[in-house]
C-alpha cells in the first residue's frame, strides 16, 4: 500500500495509536455481484484525536465507520485489520467485540428516534450500560446519568421523559450523553447533525466537540458537509467511491485542497462575502459512480477536469504530499507543502 | 453552458442499456405492454399459473361443444351408477350415472363465472370506496368508511340466505351475496394505502401541476396501489370459488345447474361417502384448488413485473 | 465572523458587487407578490391554533430570484404553498402580476400553467409508476396542451440539461441520479412554460458537488428565459449563490429583508445575525452565536416581538433601553413588501444597533 509511506511521517503516527485501519475492504453481494463499497482504506487515530470523514452519499464513509466495529449486515465482507489498542477488531471474538462496544468505542446514529427505544425513558437507556459494563449500582448510575444529561445540556428533571418527548436536537443531546456514558476512548458519530436545523446542528457540533475534548475520547465524525468537519475535527479525510482520496489536517486540507474533488467540495458551501462565489455556484458536473460499475483508474477521472490519459489506467492510490498529508492524484507531489 | 453537460457523463447511463430500445425522443408506443410481457416471460411461477386459469376458461368456453344436455341429464344418461374409473369415464359417475368429468368440465362454467363476477364487483367497488374515502376524508371520506363498517358487521351467510330468499336461489343471488359481503376488506386496505400514497411528494406536484381530484386519483394513486388491488383480487377469487361451494354446498345454488359448490353437495347428499366414491368427492375439490393456485400465482407474478424496479433487480 | 472581516472590506465587496450585479430594475408590477397573508390552521388536540404564516408582505419582481430563509418550523414551506395556491390564506391576498389569485377550481388550474412549484425531495416528487418521458409530460397533458408534446418534452429535458433528451425518456426515477432527478422535476416545470418558479429546498437533499449544478440551473433559466424564482432554504450559503433579494423568516414573520448584500454582509436583524453566524467559515475563530431558549412553536407565539426571549440583543441591552424599546410588550410593525428593513424594536435606539 502506498499509503503506508504517507503515514510514516503522518504526526499521529509518532505517538502510539488507539486506532489503526488497515488496507479495510468491505463488498457487498448483491444479486450475485460483488460490489465493492470500501476499497481499501487505512488511517491511523491517536487517543484524544479527531478524523472527520466527508464524502457524498454512497462514497463508503458510513459503510466504513459501521464496520470498524463490525456492525455492517451479514451480507458484507469485510477485510484488511481494524487495531483498536493492538487487538483485531474483525478477526476477535464475540464476547471481546461486545465488551469494545460496550465500553471502549461507541456510536452515535443519524437518526436518534431509531436509534432510541421509544418504550422506555432516557433515563433507562442510559443506565443500563453503566449498571451491566461498570458494575455500578443503580443509585450511583443514575446520579452520573443526571450529571451526563446536565452537562450536554438537558435538565436532568426530565430524565425520566420518552425520547417522543423530546424534540429532534434534544434527542441527539441523549444520545450523545448515552455515548459518553461509558467513558470511551472512541466516538464513531455517523452523520450525528444531519436531521437537524442549522441553529441546532450548530449547539450540537459545539457540545460534542467540547465534551469530547475535556475527556480526551478520539472521535471518528462522519457528514457530508465539509466546512462542518473543519472546526470539530483535527483531521479530515475525505472520501470518493470508496476510497479516501485526500487525507491531511483539516484547515489545510480545506484551505489548500489537494485534490481536485475536495476542492470541488470545499467550494460547494460558499463563504458569504467572498465576491467569487456571488451569483456563481460551483458544483461538479456528473454522478458520482455506482460502486458496481467502477472500473479501473482513477474514480474520479470522468468529472475530473484535469484528468489526463494517465488516470484512467492503473491504480490510484494515496500518495505523499506534503507533512501529514496524502492525496490520491497524480498531479500531486511528496514535496507539497500544502500550497497547490 | 456548463449545466448543460453535467448528466452525460459516461456513468450516468444505466447499466441495462443494452436491453433498452433504440434511443428516440419518445418512449416507443406500448413500451409499458412490452417490457410487461418481457418480464412476465421470466417468471416461471407467473407463466404456470397462467397456464392453468388458460386450460380451464379454454374448457368452459369449449364446453358446449362436446357436452350437451344428454350427457347431464339425469333422465337421459345411461351410464353405470357410482362407478369408478374407467376408460368410458376417466373421472367415474355420478348416482346417476352421469360422467364426473362431464360434470366437472361443464360444472366449470358457472363456477368460474360466479367467481370472476363477484371478484369484479368486490375489487372494483371495494376499490372505488377505498380511494375516494382516502383522498376526500373530512365528511365524504368518514361517511364512506361508516357504511363500510356497517356491512363489515353483516353476517355473510344469513344475508346470502335472506338474498337467496328474495331473489330466488341460484347464481345471481349468489354472486352478490359473496360481492356484498368481502367489498369491505378491499375498501379498508385500499382507504389505508391511498392515505399513504397521498401523502408522499409526487402526488403533491401533480396538484402543483394542475391536476384535479380524478387526475389524482387515477393517474397518481391507481398505479401506485395496483399491487394491493391485485393481491386483494386473487385473494377474492378464491374466497368467492371456496364461498360458492359453501353457499351450494347449503343448498343455495340453483336445482338445475351444475357447479363445483354443486358437485359437492350432491356428492355428499347422494351417498359418495358412504360408497367410497372418492373419484365424485376430489375432483371438484382439486378443481378449486387448481383455480385458486392459478389466480394466486398470476397476481403474485403481475404484482412483481408492475413494479418498475424489478428489471434492475435481476 | 464569516461575513464581516472587516467593514471596509465588505463595504468594497459591496460596492463591486453592486456594479457586476445584472442590472435587475424591479418594475411596478410584481411577477408574484404575497400581500398581507396570513395562514392559520386550526388548533388540535387542545392545542390552540397554528399561525404559520403570520401577515406577509413579500414579493417577487420580474426576472429577479429571491431567496426566502428560516429554519424548519418557521412557515418558509406553508408561505411557497400558499403562493403556488396548494393552501388556501386564511387571510391576506396573493398577486399574480398584480391580479390577486381566485380559488375557484378553473381560476387555479389556469393559475397553475404560470406559476409552479419545485420540491424538496425529487425522489419523492416523482411518481415510481411514471417514466421520464410521462413525468415531464404530465403537465401539459393536465392543461391539454398536448400538440406537439414530444417535442415540448424533448425542449424542457434540453432546458434541464438532460442532453440528450431521448438517453432520458425511457427511464424511471429510481434508474436516476438525484440530480438527475431533480431535473426531470424543473423540466416537468419547464415543460408548462410558467413565469415563475417557487423551489422548495431545491438542493437540500441533494449531494454537495451536485447543489452547485442545480443552483447554476436555476440561474442560467433566470437569464436565459427570465424566469422569477422564489427560492426557500436553511441555507444562507444558497442566497448568496444565486438571489438578488432575500428575506429571513422567523415564525411565521419576515422579520429582515433587503437585497443580499444588505442583509447578509449587513445584517439588521438579531436573528440574521445569529443565523449568519452558524454558517462554518473558513476563519480560525469562528464562533457561533447560539440561541438558547425554546425552539419557535407557531401554536404558541411570544408576546411582544415574537424574537425577543431568544434575544441576545434584548438580553444584553441596558434597563432603561429595553423599557423604552418594549420589546416584550409591543409586536413590530409588519415589514412593507419593498422596503430595505428589518423588524426590530432596538433598531431604532441607533446606539444599540451600533454596539452589537
Amino acid at each position: 500500500m502506498t499509503t503506508d509511506t504517507a503515514m510514516t511521517d503522518d504526526p499521529v503516527m509518532t505517538r502510539s495509536p488507539l486506532l489503526e485501519v488497515r488496507d479495510l475492504h468491505v463488498t457487498y453481494q448483491q444479486g450475485g455481484l460483488a460490489v465493492p463499497a470500501v476499497r481499501g482504506v487505512s488511517f491511523a487515530l491517536a487517543p484524544g484525536d479527531t478524523l472527520g470523514v466527508a464524502g457524498e452519499s454512497g462514497c463508503g464513509k458510513s459503510t466504513m465507520a459501521l464496520s470498524l466495529l463490525r456492525l455492517h449486515g451479514d451480507a458484507a465482507k469485510v477485510t484488511g485489520e481494524v487495531l483498536f489498542d493492538g487487538e483485531n477488531l474483525l478477526t476477535t471474538t464475540w464476547s471481546r467485540l461486545r465488551a469494545v462496544r460496550w465500553a471502549g468505542a461507541s456510536v452515535v446514529f443519524q437518526g436518534a428516534m431509531s436509534a432510541l427505544n421509544p418504550a422506555r425513558t432516557v433515563l433507562d437507556q442510559i443506565v443500563e450500560p453503566m449498571v451491566l459494563h461498570d458494575g455500578l449500582g443503580t443509585r450511583e448510575a443514575e446520579r452520573r446519568a443526571a450529571e451526563l444529561l446536565d452537562s450536554v445540556g438537558i435538565p436532568s428533571r426530565r430524565m425520566r421523559s420518552y425520547p417522543h418527548e423530546f424534540s429532534g436536537g434534544q434527542r441527539q443531546r441523549v444520545m450523545i450523553a448515552m455515548a459518553l456514558a461509558c467513558r470511551p476512548d472512541l466516538i464513531i458519530a455517523d452523520e450525528p447533525t444531519t436531521a437537524l436545523d442549522v441553529m441546532v446542528q450548530a449547539q450540537i457540533l459545539e457540545l460534542l466537540a467540547e465534551r469530547v475534548r475535556e475527556a480526551r475520547i478520539a472521535v471518528i465524525m462522519i457528514t457530508h458537509d465539509l466546512s462542518l468537519l473543519a472546526h470539530t475535527c483535527d483531521r479530515l479525510a475525505v472520501m470518493y467511491a470508496g476510497r479516501i482520496v485526500e487525507l491531511g489536517p483539516s484547515r489545510q486540507v480545506l484551505e489548500a485542497p489537494l485534490h481536485p474533488y475536495t476542492l470541488a467540495l470545499s467550494r460547494a458551501f460558499p463563504t458569504i462575502g467572498d465576491p467569487a462565489s456571488r451569483r456563481a455556484p460551483a458544483g461538479l458536473a456528473g454522478d458520482p459512480p455506482r460502486p458496481s460499475e467502477i472500473g479501473t483508474g482513477c474514480a474520479f477521472a470522468p468529472r475530473c477536469s484535469e484528468a489526463e490519459a494517465s488516470c484512467r489506467t492503473g491504480e490510484m492510490l494515496l500518495r505523499p504530499a506534503g507533512l501529514g498529508r496524502s492525496a490520491a492524484c497524480l498531479h500531486v507531489r511528496p514535496e507539497h507543502r500544502g500550497t497547490s | 453552458m456548463t449545466a448543460a453537460q453535467t448528466t452525460t457523463a459516461p456513468n450516468a447511463t444505466a447499466p441495462d442499456a443494452t436491453t433498452r430500445e433504440p434511443a428516440a425522443a419518445v418512449p416507443p408506443r406500448f413500451a409499458g405492454a412490452r417490457r410487461f410481457a418481457r418480464a412476465f416471460r421470466r417468471r416461471p411461477s407467473g407463466l404456470a399459473g397462467l397456464g392453468i386459469l388458460v386450460l380451464f376458461s379454454l374448457l368452459a368456453l369449449t364446453a358446449p361443444a362436446f357436452i350437451g344436455p344428454e350427457q347431464l341429464d339425469v333422465t337421459r344418461v345411461n351410464g353405470p351408477l357410482l362407478a369408478p374409473p374407467s376408460a368410458a369415464y376417466p373421472f367415474g359417475t355420478d348416482q346417476a350415472g352421469r360422467s364426473v368429468l362431464d360434470l366437472l368440465i361443464w360444472g366449470s362454467r358457472e363456477s368460474l363465472q360466479i367467481g370472476v363476477i363477484a371478484t369484479v364487483l368486490t375489487v372494483v367497488f371495494g376499490s372505488a370506496v377505498g380511494i375516494v374515502a382516502g383522498h376526500y376524508g373530512g365528511f365524504l371520506g368518514r361517511a364512506l368508511m361508516h357504511v363500510t363498517d356497517w356491512f363489515i358487521a353483516l353476517p355473510g351467510l344469513p344475508l346470502a340466505i335472506s338474498l337467496a330468499a328474495v331473489l330466488g336461489q341460484g347464481t345471481t343471488s349468489i354472486t352478490i351475496a359473496i360481492a356484498a359481503t368481502s367489498w369491505t376488506a378491499t375498501a379498508r386496505l385500499l382507504r389505508a394505502q391511498t392515505l399513504a400514497v397521498e401523502a408522499r411528494p409526487f402526488v403533491e406536484r401533480a396538484r402543483a401541476l394542475g391536476a384535479g381530484n380524478w387526475q389524482i386519483m387515477l393517474r397518481q394513486v391507481l398505479p401506485n396501489v395496483m399491487p394491493l388491488i391485485l393481491v386483494s383480487s386473487t385473494l377474492t377469487v378464491t374466497g368467492a370459488l371456496l364461498s360458492e361451494a359453501t353457499l351450494t354446498f347449503l343448498g343455495l345454488g340453483s336445482p338445475a345447474g351444475v357447479t363445483w359448490g354443486e358437485m359437492i353437495h350432491d356428492a355428499f347428499f347422494g351417498g359418495a361417502f358412504t360408497a367410497d366414491a372418492w373419484w365424485y368427492l376430489l375432483p371438484p375439490g382439486l378443481a378449486i384448488l387448481a383455480v385458486v393456485l392459478g389466480f394466486t400465482l398470476t397476481g403474485r407474478a403481475v404484482e412483481y413485473v408492475l413494479d418498475p424496479r424489478t428489471e434492475r433487480k435481476r | 465572523m464569516t461575513v464581516n472581516p472587516s467593514p471596509e472590506a465588505a463595504a468594497l465587496h459591496v460596492a463591486a458587487l453592486d456594479v457586476a450585479a445584472p442590472d435587475i430594475a424591479t418594475p411596478d408590477v410584481a411577477a408574484l407578490e404575497a400581500r398581507d397573508l396570513s395562514v392559520v390552521y386550526p388548533g388540535s388536540r387542545g392545542r390552540g391554533p397554528a399561525r404559520a404564516v403570520d401577515d406577509v408582505n413579500l414579493r417577487v419582481g420580474k426576472g429577479e430570484i429571491v431567496a426566502l430563509i428560516g429554519e424548519s418550523g418557521c412557515g418558509k414551506s406553508t408561505l411557497a404553498r400558499a403562493l403556488v395556491g396548494l393552501v388556501k390564506p386564511t387571510g391576506g391576498q396573493v398577486l399574480y402580476q398584480g391580479t390577486p389569485l381566485g380559488y375557484s377550481a378553473k381560476a387555479l388550474k389556469q393559475y397553475r400553467r404560470h406559476t409552479q412549484l419545485v420540491l424538496q425531495d425529487p425522489g419523492g416528487a416523482l411518481n415510481p409508476k411514471q417514466n421520464v418521458y410521462d413525468a415531464v409530460a404530465l403537465g401539459p397533458r393536465l392543461h391539454g396542451l398536448t400538440d406537439r408534446l414530444p417535442e415540448t418534452v424533448q425542449h424542457a429535458l434540453a432546458q434541464a440539461g438532460l442532453r440528450p433528451p431521448e438517453d432520458f425518456v425511457g427511464r424511471y426515477p429510481h434508474e436516476l441520479s438525484g440530480g438527475q432527478q431533480q431535473r426531470v422535476v424543473i423540466a416537468g416545470v419547464l415543460a408548462l412554460n410558467p413565469s415563475v418558479i417557487v423551489a422548495d429546498e431545491p438542493v437540500a437533499s441533494l449531494d454537495a458537488s451536485v447543489r452547485g449544478e442545480i443552483l447554476k440551473l436555476i440561474l442560467h433559466l433566470r437569464d436565459e428565459l427570465g424566469l422569477s424564482a422564489l427560492v426557500v432554504s436553511h441555507d444562507l450559503g444558497l442566497a448568496w449563490n444565486i438571489a438578488d433579494r432575500v428575506a429571513v423568516m422567523y415564525l411565521g414573520r419576515v422579520v429582515e429583508q433587503g437585497t443580499v448584500e444588505e442583509v447578509l454582509l449587513r445584517p439588521k436583524h438579531p436573528y440574521t445575525q445569529a443565523l449568519l453566524s452558524v454558517v462554518p467559515s473558513g476563519s480560525e475563530d469562528w464562533r457561533p452565536t447560539l440561541l438558547s431558549g425554546e425552539p419557535p412553536d407557531p401554536t404558541a407565539i411570544p408576546a411582544g416581538c415574537r424574537f425577543h426571549p431568544r434575544c441576545r440583543r434584548w438580553a444584553a441591552a441596558p434597563e432603561h433601553d429595553r423599557a423604552a424599546a418594549t420589546c416584550d410588550r409591543r409586536d413590530p410593525p409588519v415589514l412593507a413588501a419593498d422596503t430595505s428593513h428589518a423588524a426590530c424594536h432596538l433598531l431604532r435606539s441607533t446606539a444599540l444597533a451600533e454596539t452589537v
